[in-house]
């Protein structure tokens, strides 16, 4: 068995640039960019080259490229599916 | 090795047209995207249902499983034919859906499995130097609410593409050793770099991301980092106040219970949520008054006391 390894908790405490998002998540530059565009992402920063992101924005953009790949949305189709599926958690979350 | 029936699956008749296959897909495929459907078994309906569209959406591969299925019997163990000559075994599939990654073995033995797994668009585009990162795996893991309140170890299981040692790359089932941090929740991933699939040529490890689901608990429901819990209380506790003893996450903590408390109220027991390092949640306690049921000629006596004692109309509020 693999012994404890190097994690990293992906939650609003940890801040990415453009760069490191990218890479993380494997997409280009221009993908990041339309989807600020889009306001799928809501970074901090006015430009490409001081947006911060918080790590919460890499299951956003995983989930966005999923929901591309497998079910051919759209990019504003994806910003509405990611929307409501926030909002159908906070309601799931009040029901129980 | 289980037969498996595609039409089923994709809850469609034996004859049903290439135009009837694929609405049934694109509807059911929405249905259960595992990013979309909460449930926990939604990955493993959506891959059924990508394999099934795999086979049926090719005229010649539904021809060939078509073939099969006539003379198979339900319940029936299923090995192919002697004479399948792997005409359709060529590794061309599982490049076009990110979240469907390997199919069943009923799948693989008649038409074949890519000994790698790499798409064929990670190929490309580092196919001159014939080095390749690993991919990335994603994998939801269940914990309870306790495990989110003090930490945890927790060892889970994953198929991962590995280096067999000869140079070719096999899966694998692998356990490994999981930290769960403090205060972590519901929909968070931990990222665990290296720990995806093994590379390719000198490329490096994927990483594996793993997203939290909590299972559900007996007593408590959590929205984000706070926990909510329903506190019966008798009326006597209710309106004379009392110290009642209430559960956390972290054991038992003392609650004190104002005089002339309500149903509904909310009571908060402050840092008794998920609180992680740099976040704090907090535990709600909701009150509900239960009424212990007049039986007695003496109990219905006291309940009348009360009413001429206390007249009060809870129902002041709707008017008329």
């Amino acid at each position: 068995m693999n012994q404890e390894n190097c994690y990293t908790v992906l939650d609003d405490s940890t801040i990415l640039g453009i760069a490191e998002i990218c890479a993380l998540c494997r997409v280009d530059t221009e993908t990041v960019n339309e989807m600020v565009d889009e306001g799928l992402l809501i970074p901090e920063g006015t430009s490409p080259e001081t947006w911060r992101f918080s790590a919460l924005s890499i299951k956003r953009i995983q989930v966005t490229l999923r929901l591309q790949n497998d079910l051919r949305v759209n990019l504003p189709g994806a910003a509405l599916v990611l929307d409501l599926l926030e909002e159908l958690d906070e309601l799931r979350s009040r029901l129980r | 090795m289980d037969y498996k029936d595609y039409y089923k699956t994709l809850n469609i008749a034996k004859d049903a047209s290439q135009e009837e296959v694929k609405r049934a897909y694109r509807k059911l495929a929405r249905k259960y995207h595992p990013d979309v459907n909460k449930n926990v078994d939604a990955d493993v309906r959506f891959k059924e249902i990508n394999e099934a569209h795999e086979v049926l959406k090719d005229v010649e591969k539904r021809k060939a499983y078509d073939t099969f299925g006539n003379n198979w019997q339900s319940g029936q163990e299923f090995k192919p034919p002697p004479n399948w000559n792997n005409r359709y075994r060529k590794a061309d599939y599982g490049s076009q859906h990110a979240s469907a990654e390997h199919f069943s073995d009923f799948f693989e033995s008649l038409f074949g499995g890519g000994a790698g797994h790499f798409s064929s668009e990670d190929l490309s585009s580092f196919s001159r130097e014939h080095h390749a990162r690993g991919e990335d795996l994603h994998a939801k893991v269940s914990i309870t609410l306790e495990d989110s309140y003090h930490g945890a170890k927790r060892t889970i299981t994953l198929n991962r593409t590995v280096d067999d040692g000869r140079g070719s790359l096999t899966i694998q089932p692998q356990s490994l050793q999981v930290t769960i941090p403090k205060g972590i929740i519901e929909g968070q991933q931990i990222r665990l770099e290296g720990q995806g699939n093994v590379g390719y040529g000198r490329g490096s490890h994927g990483n594996l991301f793993l997203e939290i689901v909590f299972l559900p608990h007996p007593l408590f429901t959590v929205g984000k980092r706070d926990v909510f819990l329903i506190l019966p209380v008798t009326p006597w506790e209710a309106a004379l106040g009392a110290s009642i003893a209430v559960p956390t996450l972290g054991g038992n903590v003392d609650l004190k219970l104002p005089p002339n408390s309500q149903t509904g109220q909310k009571l908060r027991l402050k840092n008794r949520g998920l609180s992680s390092k740099t976040q704090v949640g907090h535990q709600y306690v909701t009150l509900s008054i239960y009424t212990p049921s007049a039986e007695t000629a003496e109990q219905r006596e006291l309940y009348e006391k009360m009413a001429k004692l206390m007249p009060y109309n809870p129902r002041s509020g709707f008017g008329g």
